[in-house]
């Protein structure tokens, strides 16, 4: 009985939300290849406006291929990824940054060759909306004591503080952040998750691929489970408690 | 006459001039060939060619359309360097995805194809481009007699080297480059373009040589072989430098003239030998060269 009035109860609310956000992100039977390898096969993820979605799997399942695939970083890809409206497939790769799209790669990718203000500066504005200069070292203090070092000597945590904050500033509101957690002390990983909520709340659609679900799970709206280059399953947050037991043993914890 | 180690003051430094003059040459090339090489990991065998077309620009664009040596001097580098542009997009680009060693071959080819044509029109003997008369006679400074244009070389091309430290280390652009250095495919996932990033970087590499080209003119016999000799030595600063900075590209390559000019001064037998010498000595003591960055 219980279980019916809270169908009917959630129903109107989630219908609600459906149709006032659109995907901005559409991601329909995507194939992707490096030379000869076939790597993601036939992947489907559809994420709306405001959303923040997690790609989980184990090590190889293809969630860093469908980041990169996305911003046209691999080999060929086949399908469609649409975003904004937009059909991407064909686009050259650093046209789909404009349509507001701020990649943060798993390694990283601070240049040594730039001190941290150059790298923060680095990225090109995408579209106006970005977080202003003093609103990110406000949002990342550690940054702004060290603007003169060169972007290699920060730390683990402070190198990905500004792998984030340098995709903020470009007014960005769809982030693909690749295992911003990886390899971070778990103080770091509690700051970057208030980040994350700070930003979910401002609006931003974020795709986020994590191995720490301890971490994805309270943040995530949906998650996406990855296996051999597929969408195996899709668990709202909602199911998340009902489903834990089976999603532990999809991701082999 | 005063001597300095057994040598009179006036030739010490005479040799001393002429080796900063060689060596101004060899930074401003290898500063070009460094650019290229760190953003297109290509290493630019026209670049001797290059410079060759930058010298023969300017004394066409004198002789047949009357242009001065101060316009040749501005107009040179644009065109050469402009239309080497084209060749990245239309040649370097398409074999931009295969081995590097690729790029190495096409443009050896091309610079075999410059000189060839050159030689088919005008012979190898070389031809006399006039020293602008400002610039011509020399200064007598006490100890020794300073020729203006071999100090103006030396300004200009320190000038230049400058100015390129300048945009690469200072300037948004030069950002762009030293990031696109080390990773470009993630400023092309920022949306930076970098295939006109490169279009432009081996624009200016090469608008580089072609500025050492049009300097050199009036210093040497414009001939179509005159770079491919500069540019084996060339190769040699480039390697005692290393590729990792711009100053040392600099550095190495004033220093490697100075010391190129002493040993004429000292033990002539051996002034083109030894460049070689610290070459050798520099990969067996420090492989990635003296200011190189230890992979």
């Amino acid at each position: 009985m219980s279980t019916v009035i809270d169908e009917v109860t959630r129903e109107p609310v989630e219908g609600r939300t459906a149709s006032r956000t659109r995907d901005i992100l559409k991601i329909t039977d995507l194939h992707a290849f490096y030379g000869e390898s076939h790597i993601l096969h036939g992947v489907n993820v559809n994420v709306k406006e405001g959303e923040l979605v997690t790609l989980l799997g184990r090590n190889g399942a293809g969630r860093s291929t469908t980041l990169k695939a996305i911003m046209n970083m691999v080999g060929r890809r086949t399908g469609s990824i649409v975003i904004g409206g937009q059909e991407t497939l064909a686009m050259k790769p650093h046209h789909i940054p404009r349509l507001g799209v701020g990649y943060c790669p798993e390694e990283r990718g601070i240049f040594a060759s730039l001190d941290v203000h150059e790298n923060l500066l680095l990225p090109p504005t995408v579209s106006s909306g970005g977080m202003s200069l003093d609103a990110i070292y406000a949002m990342f203090p550690n940054l702004f004591e060290r603007r003169k070092s060169q972007g290699t000597r920060l730390s683990g945590g402070e190198q990905q503080m500004l792998a984030m904050a340098r995709i903020l500033r470009t007014g960005a509101r769809i982030l693909l952040l690749d295992e911003i957690t990886e390899g971070l002390a778990p103080v770091i990983v509690q700051a970057l998750g208030e980040v994350l909520v700070k930003l979910k709340a401002s609006g931003m659609t974020i795709v986020l691929v994590e191995q720490n679900f301890r971490f994805a799970a309270p943040l995530a709206d949906r998650h996406f489970v990855m296996e051999h280059g597929e969408i195996i399953e899709e668990i709202s947050a909602a199911e998340l408690s009902s489903k834990r037991e089976h999603l532990n043993k999809l991701l082999g914890v | 006459m005063t001597m300095i180690f057994g040598v009179p003051m006036a030739v010490f430094m005479g040799q001393l001039t002429l080796g900063l003059v060689n060596g101004a040459f060899y930074a401003l090339l290898s500063l070009g060939l460094a650019v290229i090489f760190g953003l297109l990991k290509i290493v630019n065998f026209a670049h001797g060619a290059q410079y060759m077309l930058g010298a023969f620009a300017a004394l066409l664009a004198f002789n047949i359309l009357g242009i001065n040596y101060w316009l040749a001097l501005v107009l040179v580098p644009l065109t050469v360097g402009g239309l080497s542009m084209l060749i990245e997009r239309f040649l370097l680009r398409r074999i931009a995805h295969l081995d590097h060693l690729y790029g190495l071959l096409l443009t050896f080819g091309l610079a075999l194809i410059f000189e060839g044509t050159l030689i088919n029109w005008f012979g190898v003997s070389g031809a006399r481009y006039a020293t602008p008369e400002i610039l011509q006679g020399g200064l007598n400074l006490g100890f020794m007699f300073l020729p203006t244009y071999r100090a103006w070389v030396l300004v200009a091309a320190l000038a230049m080297c400058l100015f390129t430290w300048f945009m690469i280390e200072r300037t948004r652009l030069g950002a762009y480059l030293r990031a696109g250095t080390e990773n470009s495919q993630l400023m092309q996932a920022f949306g930076v373009n970098v295939p006109l990033l490169i279009t432009l970087t081996y624009g200016f590499g090469v608008g580089l040589a072609a500025f050492a080209g049009v300097l050199a003119a009036p210093l040497y016999p414009v001939s179509p072989t005159m770079g491919s000799s500069l540019l084996i030595v060339v190769f040699a600063v480039v390697v005692i430098g290393g590729m990792g900075s711009i100053l040392g590209a600099i550095l190495t390559g004033l220093g490697m003239g100075v010391i190129e000019g002493l040993t004429k001064v000292y033990y002539p037998e051996a002034a083109n030998t030894v460049i070689f010498l610290v070459m050798i000595l520099v990969l067996m003591l420090r492989p990635a060269g003296l200011f190189g960055k230890e992979a």
